[in-house]
């Protein structure tokens, strides 16, 4: 059985300083490649992630984010490429990596024939915990999710938050030193979501390595300090939000409205101002560094918007640039 | 660490952490929470049909002949054939119906598997469930044989290590099949196979009734093997069959763990 010193201690070359400054990784991926039959979910993407970033995986449904998530925690195995996690092959020592892992799934999948509180101390089990260290870090850890008076709740009796957040603080019982997260706000109100990512600001200042998908891009935003950008399983871009904002968008963003019969004709007229126009069904985009610059010359060549509105440029608009806006399923 | 060792851990690393008790310990404490009555109905049911099949129709039937040509009431002849049919059902739910909705409904095992646990742990840990509920059933329906006075030898106490050793080798064999299953109407087969095994397996009359070749496939399936030995020990009367029949049973754990550790990741990881 693997007690919790062990877990903390157990050899891995990310614990031992390599020297001063120089990053430790504690994942790295080389073209790592995973074909399902004759379609390629993940196609050949290569990153590494420090010790103690966030880092996000991006990108449209279908993407490759889970199933990246998944060779990571080493319960997919690749086709090829190479992939490390602290320091092990997932694929060949899956039970260990894992003992430093905590994984927020995309579904909820607690155990609903235990009660909440039992959850987490079943889940510790499966780690080889001891209980004399489980049943305080259970209790510390639904003080943690704000789900102290739950404790003997049964689980279906839930709201989605609190699944969700009971799903993040059981994924935390082993103190791991990555917590992967796949979509974790998706399906929860505006509180609920505020208060997840307050606990995982917490975490993140813990030191514990975040690795999320999201297609919320202001989470995105929000959390991670450095993101890659996957499409049809690859990287089309990477970087940190701002870096991408300022690599594959402009500074500010011009909308205008013509009515939806005019948009389309209107953008002929437009061009040359800003850097880029895109027409929308619904509205015209026009990047340009300084948007109301931007609009001042729209009036000047005499054409009078129903409505517009000047932006900064968010990673929205990256993101739908790189992996365009067609809808694919 | 010998060669051989080393290569088995290279070759089970990622599939086994030696943390089988964890999923135990999971399947226990579920029970005690929620699956209570689901357990009583398993007791009741071998129960409920010796008292209706052996004291009802054994009233018109009158004694039979048992395996040492003896003579012995209708209810003791069926008895041990009931108690072969529950290790089987039991065992076949389990390792079957059981496993088959944890994993796509549940999704109970896929998070187990993010944990330190590896598919092995969890497939030992679920086999070993359902013996230990066989177990449980055994005792108590040996229990009730013995309050109906139908227990006539202190061999009799045998039949509940033999019927846990009869539902290892349906568990183990119904998981790696339940490996190859991916619908409910898939799932279905299992039932159409297991009606008329418990029906025609000399469970309510002994085989010879049948013509030789129903006979030779009967014998091939496993619960006559299990009928069988259970019947023998009831009476305390063994021949060179009993061996047979023990040996198919080991036969069939042996190949039940073999193709259930082959198909794991088929099994767990879809």
């Amino acid at each position: 059985m693997v007690r919790v010193a062990e877990l903390q201690s157990k050899a891995s070359p990310v614990d031992r300083p390599p020297g001063a400054g120089a990053p430790q990784y504690v994942i790295t991926a080389g073209n790592l490649t995973k074909y399902y039959g004759d379609v390629a979910a993940v196609d050949g993407i290569s990153f590494r992630v420090a010790a103690g970033e966030a880092f996000g995986l991006l990108g449209p449904n279908g993407a490759g984010k889970s199933t990246a998530m998944k060779m990571i925690g080493g319960v997919s195995r690749r086709t090829s490429g190479s992939l490390s996690v602290m320091g092990l092959d997932p694929d060949q020592h899956g039970p260990e990596v894992r003992a430093h892992l905590g994984v927020v799934p995309q579904q909820d999948n607690l155990d609903e024939e235990l009660r909440v509180r039992d959850n987490l101390l079943v889940y510790g089990r499966y780690f080889g915990l001891p209980m004399s260290y489980l049943r305080p870090k259970a209790d510390e850890l639904l003080e943690f999710a704000q789900l102290t008076d739950k404790a003997r709740s049964r689980v279906d009796a839930l709201s989605g938050g609190m699944k969700r957040r009971l799903t993040i603080a059981r994924s935390l019982i082993n103190e791991p030193r990555i917590l992967l997260l796949d979509e974790p706000t998706t399906g929860l109100d505006p509180q609920a979501r505020h208060i997840l990512w307050d606990r995982l600001f917490r975490l993140k200042e813990q030191g514990v390595t975040l690795i999320l998908t999201t297609h919320y891009m202001d989470e995105a935003e929000q959390l991670c300090d450095r993101l890659i950008v996957v499409d049809k399983g690859r990287i089309m871009a990477g970087g940190s939000p701002a870096a991408l904002i300022r690599e594959h968008s402009s500074r500010e963003v011009l909308e205008l409205r013509f009515g939806s019969d005019r948009n389309a004709g209107i953008g002929a007229e437009l061009a040359g101002i800003g850097e880029r126009v895109e027409t929308l069904p619904d509205r015209v985009l026009i990047y340009a560094h300084d948007g109301e610059a931007a609009l001042e010359q729209v009036s000047a060549r005499g054409l009078r918007p129903l409505a517009s509105l000047v932006r900064r440029s968010s990673l929205e608009d990256v993101f739908l640039r790189l992996t365009g806006r067609s809808l694919v399923d | 660490m010998s060669v051989t060792e080393a290569a088995r851990n290279r070759r089970y690393g990622a599939l086994y952490s030696r943390n089988v008790r964890a999923v135990v310990g999971r399947g226990l404490m579920a029970t005690k929470s929620s699956n209570a009555l689901v357990m009583l109905s398993g007791f009741f049911e071998p129960v409920l049909y010796l008292i209706s099949m052996g004291v009802g129709l054994g009233a018109i039937v009158g004694p039979v002949q048992g395996p040492g040509g003896q003579e012995i009431s209708y209810a003791a002849y069926i008895a041990p054939a009931l108690l072969a049919v529950s290790a089987m059902n039991g065992a076949v739910y389990d390792s079957t119906w059981n496993v088959f909705f944890k994993m796509n409904f549940a999704r109970l095992y896929q998070g187990m598997l993010y944990t330190s646990l590896g598919p092995l742990d969890v497939a030992m840990g679920e086999i070993f469930l359902a013996l230990l509920r066989g177990l449980l059933y055994a005792t108590g329906f040996t229990a009730v044989l013995g309050v109906l006075g139908l227990i006539t030898t202190p061999w009799a106490v045998l039949m509940i290590p033999a019927s846990v050793l009869i539902a290892f080798g349906f568990a183990s064999l119904g998981m790696g099949i339940t490996s190859f299953m991916k619908t409910f109407q898939q799932m279905d087969w299992i039932s159409f196979v297991m009606l008329p095994m418990f029906l025609f397996s000399a469970t309510f009359y002994p085989l010879s009734v049948y013509p030789q070749h129903i006979q030779w496939l009967i014998q091939a399936m496993p619960l006559w093997h299990g009928v069988e030995l259970l019947r023998q020990i009831s009476v305390g009367v063994f021949s060179p069959a009993t061996a047979v029949h023990l040996g198919y049973y080991l036969a069939m754990v042996a190949v039940g763990i073999l193709l259930t550790t082959g198909r794991l990741r088929a099994l767990f990881l879809k």
